[in-house]
């Protein structure tokens, strides 16, 4: 086989290739290109693909809306309290399934599995009832606590997994030499740990900070304890037509997260994130 | 290499025989462990297990406003059951949460194949390139993809109208997409499958990357055709990931809640309501909590199906619970 016809018959491959690029990132492209295009180009006939000029205007009027700060604040706050939460209360759960023997752990991993797989939309009229009942509508901690329950089965699972990969001859080792139970693991697992520690709450943290259904039932009265994805998805209704400054919001909001998946892709493909993550 | 579980966990240096006593904390009538577990089981009762209680509980209850007031709820039996099951709308409802469900796990299987089989056959700056793209679309939130959704198909300055008008397709100028119930349906779908396809090349691809080279070659010495390589080599060997990613996709379906709230609201009409749209509008906004915890016990029912499916695939594919 010569070297041109090789490079013929890789035309179709390499247009598959484009194409796929080309459709993945277009609607984020022209989110960021919208944000950054003046109005009068947004609103005209001849759509361009590449804005002429620049402005910021739009990022500064999503910036100056209503409550933008308390809504980024707000999602701050749950999304760090409920990765934290699940991260201490995981930390421990997972220490247990991979390093110590007792009777119950195969059945505690099959509901962790099935908790992970549960479909999280189903219970939140129960959901919705219960804090009701107890006095738990409109307050930020409620969101905390169920976003800490979407995000435990996985931090469990992955938790284990990397515990898994680390000898326990180490801890061991430290024992010997007069270190507590406790003290070898946190002197000596933790901090071979700690990337495991890193990316799987980066992941917990986006779980938390796209989650909509419950944050938009939950949250009814008490407009001020709103988070950030039930604000852009109301944000046509504040802003009208003025798809600019909607699209300068969705930028900001999703940033955050494009950032993150970027510098986890390693974890991302190589399916670390499958079944918790899904965008 | 397992897809739907980020390692493979391997028991390093744990012989299963291990003398009791020799460790600290081993015996198995130790509290230690139960200590450990007991906040995420906590944490699993209270808002998972006892919220699913609770909706069974309502569903057969006469559960209104008025008893979410006053708390004092009567028992009917199955009488939500089959109020809903006499309803036409509540068949329509169920009708379409299959349509769009099969719809959307065809397109993303089959799409998700395609683009897994060709990232696998790209050299390594293509291959690079393709990864990243897919990476930034399926790390796009869901609130903001559906958004850029609404803005591309904008009636009068959506840039799909635009390009498909400069296309030669003057009945596109102005077509308000969202007015329609089978326009909307297929926006969603498109989004949908936009945001779904990433995860599922991505770990198809990954799956492809552990089949040996050497199958390929001898296949090909053989003589065998692309289609016949396929077919008889690669798709055997992807089969248990493949059967993961499908369930996965299945049951994902539901999620899209969220994006047909934001975007639709399950209109116009009904034309984009599935189960448990139907189920959060019966509930939350005509307050009838009763029918609305049957119609998502019923989804539940559904889908639990999909989800013996799903771990039965996921134990045989690896022992680890042990």
């Amino acid at each position: 086989m010569t070297l041109p016809s090789r490079r013929v018959r890789r035309i179709p491959l390499n247009a598959a290739a484009v194409v796929t690029v080309v459709v993945c990132l277009f609607p984020v492209y022209w989110m960021v290109s919208t944000a950054f295009k003046p109005s009068r180009d947004i609103q005209s006939a001849e759509p361009r693909l590449v804005p002429y000029t620049w402005t910021l205007d739009h990022f500064r009027r999503a910036v100056q809306a209503d409550g933008f700060e308390l809504f980024w604040r707000n999602s701050i706050l749950v999304t760090l309290g409920a990765v934290l939460l699940s991260l201490v209360v995981a930390l421990g759960a997972s220490f247990a399934v991979a390093r110590l023997r007792w009777r119950g752990r195969r059945q505690f991993m099959l509901l962790v599995f099935v908790a992970q797989m549960a479909p999280w939309e189903s219970p939140i009229i129960p959901v919705y009832i219960i804090s009701r009942d107890t006095d738990m509508l409109d307050r930020l901690p409620t969101l905390t606590l169920v976003y800490f329950m979407i995000t435990l089965p996985f931090t469990i699972v992955v938790l284990r997994g990397f515990l898994a990969t680390i000898p326990p001859e180490l801890e061991e080792a430290a024992q010997v030499d007069g270190c507590t139970r406790t003290g070898a693991f946190v002197k000596v697992a933790l901090p071979l740990l700690a990337p495991g520690l890193m990316a799987t709450s980066l992941f917990g943290f986006i779980t938390a900070w796209n989650e909509f259904a419950y944050a938009n039932f939950l949250i009814i009265k008490q407009q001020d304890n709103r988070t950030l994805p039930v604000w852009l998805s109301s944000f046509q209704n504040t802003f009208g037509t003025d798809w600019g400054a909607t699209m300068a919001a969705s930028t900001l909001f999703a940033l955050p997260a494009l950032v993150i998946f970027l510098l986890l892709q390693r974890h991302v493909t190589s399916g670390f994130a499958a079944g918790a993550v899904k965008g | 290499m397992p897809a739907v579980r980020e390692r493979p966990a391997p028991r390093v240096h744990r012989p299963p025989t291990t003398p009791p006593g020799r460790r600290p904390g081993r015996s198995p009538h130790d509290l230690w462990p139960y200590a450990l577990i007991a906040p995420a089981i906590g944490g699993m009762l209270y808002l998972l297990v006892y919220p699913l209680v609770r909706a069974v509980v309502i569903s057969l209850q006469d559960f209104r406003l008025r008893q979410l007031i006053s708390g004092d709820a009567e028992f009917v039996g199955l009488r939500n059951y089959r109020t809903l099951l006499s309803d036409p709308r509540f068949w329509e409802v169920t009708g379409r949460t299959f349509v769009f469900m099969a719809v959307n796990v065809v397109l993303i299987m089959v799409v998700s194949t395609l683009v897994a089989l060709m990232t696998e056959r790209l050299r390594r700056v293509g291959r690079t390139v393709v990864l990243c793209a897919l990476v930034l679309a399926w790390a796009m939130p869901v609130v903001a993809a559906t958004t850029v959704f609404q803005w591309l198909f904008h009636s009068e300055f959506g840039i799909v109208n635009q390009s498909l008008t400069a296309l030669g397709f003057g009945s596109f100028d102005r077509y308000p997409w969202f007015a329609n119930g089978t326009a909307s349906f297929t926006i969603l779908v498109l989004l949908i499958v936009w945001q779904s396809v990433p995860f599922a090349a991505v770990t198809l691809y990954s799956a492809l990357t552990t089949v040996p080279a050497e199958l390929y070659e001898s296949a090909r010495l053989d003589g065998a055709s692309a289609s016949r390589i396929f077919r008889s080599l690669t798709f055997p060997m992807l089969r248990p990931i493949f059967m993961l990613v499908l369930s996965l996709e299945v049951i994902w379906t539901f999620k899209a809640f969220v994006q047909i709230w934001v975007m639709t609201r399950g209109g116009p009409g009904d034309a984009t309501t599935i189960l448990p749209v139907y189920a959060v509008q019966t509930a939350l906004s005509s307050q009838r909590y009763d029918l609305g915890s049957a119609a998502s016990m019923i989804t539940v029912v559904l889908m639990s199906g999909v989800l013996v499916l799903y771990f039965r695939q996921m134990f045989r594919q690896e022992d680890d619970l042990r």
